[in-house]
């Protein structure tokens, strides 16, 4: 087993109205095969264990599916590995000496709770308007009665991917929320069961992405890079082509 | 109406404005490109085109007035973006890296803001001059100026630049985005840009270094 030490900065912040500074702290030795949060444990149980206050952070699965965890370390949301989320992180991808700089996900739709606790109920009210099908579909259809083309089954796929991490906002200069959105609303105007509300969903979603202090999106593209699930920038185009379609061609307002 | 305004107001919606306005801009920006072109074919050339291309009094007012508009519509959004932006994330990254953004995304409203200077020293000295001199004459003076010829070239970086972002994100923002395509965007979306920096910079390194310019 291979031991390395590291410094971690790490963003310390009492409650949303403090104002919050970096701790310095050392890993001491932490083991290669640790995940990140796994060294944020151990450093936590050495806090605790001189009557010191924890860091505060996220998690549920740890295994990259919820979409619970994530940070903003060394400059990239998630770490700096590629479709990686933060729990799936490993230690192995760090040297020993390395000093690790981690800070919450920030942006004005993101208050910090605690620490690198960051309350992300905007996106869940950006779910609320239109992130689901409320039309009366009947009973389950028969197997392949709903013909569906194999590759919009695998980009509604792709787009249902996104676990609402956040990462995107976090990663894009202007704080926008529009990758997340995109997939949510590719997810469903890429499939049948979705088509009846399309149009009120794009309206709805884009006009609540607004109100609730997300930034416009500048094509940057800096969040599919951040993105733990790869999801491209083609759903954000569809999004665009939903809301310009619903805006101008259909007839809800 | 009300519909307009609320459908305008959208983040997407300020996006389509700035992306429909901005081609409306690039067109502008291609025949102007064409025109200037017979600069390159000598004086007697660029003044006839100059002055047939003023025969035409009234479209060429139409056009100035359609011109106007679009630039004004394209700057009140942008500072529009720009200002909204600026508020999106009240406290900054101690560390941030960037991965996919370019110089020409991160620079837009800097580029942006280097071509509202240039379209204004541009226009005192090319539109609104009295002097009687040809439009070669005029070219010449302004142009075999150091000072000048400088920041016209720096100026037409900007605007490189600034369309080197520009038309592949206006595609994006209006939906253009496959994946049978993209790579001929994006490399159509850079070569054009040189391509018209380069066209338009060869005029003021001319006039700087070849003393017969226009002459
Ligand atoms: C000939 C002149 C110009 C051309 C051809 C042009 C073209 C464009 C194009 C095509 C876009 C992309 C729109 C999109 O992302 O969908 C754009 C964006 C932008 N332009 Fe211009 N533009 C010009 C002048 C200006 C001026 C004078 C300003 C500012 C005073 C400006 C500021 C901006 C900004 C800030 C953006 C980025 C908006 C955003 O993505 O949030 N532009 N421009
Ligand atoms: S803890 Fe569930 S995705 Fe990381």
């Amino acid at each position: 087993m291979k031991l390395i030490n590291l410094i971690v900065k790490v963003w310390r912040q009492e409650n949303e109205t403090s104002s919050g500074s970096f701790q310095t702290l050392k890993s001491g030795p932490i083991s290669t095969d640790m995940s990140f949060l796994e060294m944020l444990d151990v450093l936590n149980e050495k806090l605790a264990k001189v009557g010191k206050e924890p860091i505060a952070f996220d998690h549920d699965c740890r295994e990259g599916i919820c979409g619970m965890c994530g940070a903003v370390v060394n400059g990239h949301a998630h770490g700096p590995e590629n479709e990686t989320t933060l729990c799936q992180l490993h230690m192995r991808h760090f040297n020993d000496g390395d000093t690790l700089v981690i800070e919450p996900f920030r942006a004005r739709a993101f208050k910090v709770v605690k620490d690198l606790v960051v309350d992300r109920s905007a996106l869940d009210s950006i779910i609320a308007e239109g992130g689901y099908v409320s039309v009366n579909t009947g009973g389950a259809p028969d197997g392949n009665a709903v013909p569906i083309p194999q590759d919009t089954a695998e980009q509604a796929l792709d787009a249902s991917a996104c676990i609402g991490c956040g990462a995107c906002v976090a990663a894009c200069p202007n704080a926008s929320a529009m990758l997340f959105v995109g997939a949510k609303v590719s997810q469903y105007a890429l499939l049948p069961q979705g088509q009846p509300e399309s149009a009120r969903r794009a309206l709805d979603m884009v006009r609540k992405m607004d109100e609730s202090g997300f930034g416009n999106c500048g094509n940057e593209r800096e969040c599919e890079a951040a993105c733990p699930k790869g999801i491209s920038i083609r759903n954000i185009a569809r999004l665009n082509r939903e809301f310009i379609k619903a805006a101008i061609i259909s007839y809800e307002k | 109406m009300g519909w307009i305004k609320q459908i305008i107001t959208t983040s997407i919606g300020k996006k389509s404005v700035m992306a429909v306005t901005g081609t409306g801009l690039i067109i502008f920006l291609f025949f102007h490109l064409v025109g200037n072109s017979m600069i390159f074919l000598g004086r007697d050339m660029f003044n006839a085109y100059a002055e047939n291309l003023h025969r035409l009094d009234f479209a060429v007012k139409v056009f100035e007035i359609g011109l106007l508009i679009l630039f004004l519509i394209h700057i009140l959004f942008a500072t529009l973006l720009f200002i909204e932006n600026l508020g999106s994330r009240p406290q900054r990254y101690a560390v941030k890296k960037d991965t996919r953004r370019t110089w020409g995304s991160k620079t837009m409203p800097y580029t942006g803001a280097t071509i509202l200077v240039f379209l204004v020293v541009h226009l005192i000295n090319f539109h609104f001059t009295d002097s009687n001199l040809t439009l070669s004459e005029l070219v010449r003076s302004v142009l075999t100026q150091p000072y000048y010829a400088a920041l016209y070239i720096i100026c037409l970086l900007a605007l490189a630049l600034h369309i080197s972002h520009g038309i592949w994100s206006l595609c994006q923002t209006l939906g253009i985005n496959q994946p049978k395509y993209n790579k001929l965007l994006e490399s159509g979306a850079r070569s054009l840009s040189i391509a018209v920096g380069a066209v338009f910079i060869l005029i003021p390194l001319l006039a700087l270094f070849y003393s017969n310019f226009l002459l």
